[in-house]
């Protein structure tokens, strides 16, 4: 297991994306709304970064804030830079020179992110077209041969299809082959397979480990099925309430969660593997609203280890050992 | 295959069809009194479709569905009124499955205005009141909207829709998996209180193995229509015979599998 690149990134190679105190607030009918309150995190060159976090806690939120895809009374602070190029208040001209083809994204609903009244082979190659300046004929030929890579069987025969024509795992299937089309170096998967059967879950996850092992591509995976993002990220961080409130390698992670939030997520997580017990493992209570003020730390009323001093003060992130960052005033034990 | 004594609700070769194709194809079995029977199995493999036929929202072309004796596919009018109490669905989508114009306590009270309509407003209210704390809501709750609440609480109140009128079975078609996991926990326990505590019988339907060998006593497999197995659940969890059931057992992306040690119960501290 790596060291977390947190820590090491200043002494190894820069991080492919590196996203600094980064703010979202929305104004509605006169109040303001938190979105996701503070986040830093770097994402290694190479390496699969997973995001846990219940709905709500921000995390599609960061990253489509990063990507300046937010609704325009969004209004975003920090600063998030790829490559060491700061994508926050870039020209549009600019930034879609590097969404799609460096950084591209693989959204939740295949179905409503292909267009639907294009054939898969079209959508395929305008990608790049678009981005690199190929030839149809070119682009075509490209489309076939991403087609047969995500292992869409029958391809050439996909390829005049349109999208309600495939089912949820061969659209998604496509999704992915789109979002490689240009060889990008980052790709952002935004609950990729939470709109699929367990059966196809696994395929996808399968294919995405086999897309990294080939191309050594980076990849964020935001997802709230921490088994999912398990399978896959070698580095975990948990968000809840708009904030990261723990980070570390992912078998760390899961067999000695420091934060009694993701102790509790990982409890909660339906599991074959356990006995079966009189109750189910749940969390009290809700996640606090984005529109709350926040005083002391979001977790506390739900948190088992709560004391006096949970709920004036918030816990900052801290470095807690070598590989793991916690964000609480009393962490678990190793 | 396990026989129960005597069934609540019995089915046999049951076939929905959609411009002539089977959605639902020879599907019989039994649920008992006060049991769990779970289903699973992947969309499209006409889980909710069975569902749906159950109850008659959606036509069935051949088959019974006896509910204590009477063919609820051959009922009419009043006799069919009178069975809709007794079988009731909570639905995937709880948000999407309440009157987003009425207020908690007019979506609690429609029921008994249907079905006890002699009944007076304040007898009303107080049942109202009654089945919000069962489900673990404060009764001044009443007088909100749906979209005040978060997925769990509005889970929480399609279920007291549900069991206002005592229902003997309720079909549960995937209640839980558009929730977060920290609340699915909640739910499945509210579940697991009203059957234990009013005897009412499910239909679990969900593609989450580890939720319905929770809650359920026998499992059923569905795969392209038809029932492929069928087994208690620990010996379907343990010893699953159809293929399909392995892939799905196989599929299923675990945290716990890479840290628990085999035989090593987990103390759960925090619950409740």
């Amino acid at each position: 297991m790596s060291a977390a690149p947190t820590v090491a990134a200043t002494e190894r190679a820069p991080p492919i994306l590196r996203v600094d105190a980064l703010k979202v607030r929305y104004a509605l009918d006169g109040a303001e709304i938190a979105a996701v309150r503070e986040v830093s995190l770097d994402v290694a060159v190479g390496e699969c970064l997973g995001i846990v976090g219940e709905s709500g806690s921000g995390k599609s939120q960061m990253v489509l804030a990063a990507l300046g895809l937010l609704a325009s009374n969004a209004r975003t602070l920090g600063s998030a830079r790829f490559e060491g190029k700061e994508l926050l208040g870039l020209p549009l001209a600019a930034l879609n020179r590097i969404r799609g083809s460096k950084l591209s994204m693989v959204f939740q609903d295949p179905m409503t992110s292909l267009t639907p009244h294009l054939r898969i082979g079209v959508q395929l190659a305008e990608v790049l077209v678009h981005h690199a300046g190929a030839t149809w004929s070119h682009a075509q030929r490209a489309a076939l041969d991403m087609l047969e890579r995500v292992r869409v069987p029958d391809a050439r025969r996909r390829l005049r299809q349109y999208p309600h024509e495939l089912s949820g795992g061969m659209r998604q299937r496509v999704m992915i082959g789109m979002s490689l089309m240009c060889e990008p170096k980052l790709v952002i998967a935004d609950e990729p397979t939470s709109a699929l059967d367990a059966t196809v879950q696994a395929q996808i996850l399968a294919l995405l480990r086999e897309v990294r092992a080939q191309s050594g591509l980076s990849i964020v995976l935001i997802s709230h099925d921490l088994g999912a993002v398990a399978s896959l990220a070698e580095r975990i961080v948990v968000m809840y309430a708009g904030r990261v409130v723990e980070s570390a390698p992912t078998m760390e992670l899961l067999r000695a969660p420091r934060h009694p939030y993701t102790s509790l997520l990982i409890e909660c997580a339906p599991s074959l593997h356990r006995p079966r017990l009189d109750r189910m493992p749940s969390l009290l209570g809700l996640p606090p609203s984005p529109r709350d003020a926040e005083i002391g730390c979001a977790f506390a009323p739900r948190c088992p280890r709560v004391t006096d001093r949970c709920r004036v003060q918030r816990p900052p992130l801290r470095r807690i050992d070598e590989v793991a960052e916690v964000a609480c005033h009393h962490p678990l034990a190793p | 295959m396990i026989e129960p004594r005597e069934s609540l609700l019995e089915v046999r070769g049951l076939r929905v069809e959609f411009e002539g194709r089977a959605a639902v194809d020879d599907v019989s079995f039994e649920i008992a009194p006060a049991e769990v029977l779970g289903l699973v199995g992947e969309s499209g493999s006409g889980k909710s479709t069975l569902a749906r036929a159950l109850l008659r929202l959606v036509p069935a072309a051949q088959g019974t569905v006896r509910f204590r004796g009477t063919d609820l596919l051959r009922c009419t009018g009043r006799a069919l009124r009178r069975h809709r109490r007794d079988l009731q669905i909570v639905f995937q989508d709880p948000l999407a499955s309440l009157d987003p114009r009425m207020t908690v306590g007019e979506t609690l009270a429609e029921p008994l205005e249907i079905f006890e309509p002699t009944i007076g407003t304040r007898e009303r209210r107080t049942r109202v009141a009654e089945m919000l704390e069962r489900v673990g809501l404060a009764p001044q709750v009443a007088g909100r909207y749906p979209h005040e609440f978060s997925g769990g609480q509005c889970q929480r109140i399609g279920i007291a829709r549900a069991m206002m009128q005592r229902p003997e079975l309720l079909v549960c078609d995937e209640p839980v998996s558009s929730l977060d996991m920290s609340i699915q926990g909640q739910i499945v326990n509210l579940l697991s209180d009203l059957q234990r505590d009013l005897g009412t019988a499910m239909l679990f339907i969900s593609h989450n193995l580890a939720v319905v060998r929770h809650l359920s006593q026998r499992v059923m497999v569905m795969y392209a229509g038809r029932i492929v197995e069928i087994a208690g659940a620990s010996e379907l969890f343990a010893a699953p015979v159809h293929p399909y059931t392995r892939a799905l057992l196989a599929a299923v992306p675990d945290p716990a599998a890479a840290l628990c040690p085999p035989g090593e119960p987990l103390v759960y501290s925090y619950e409740r």
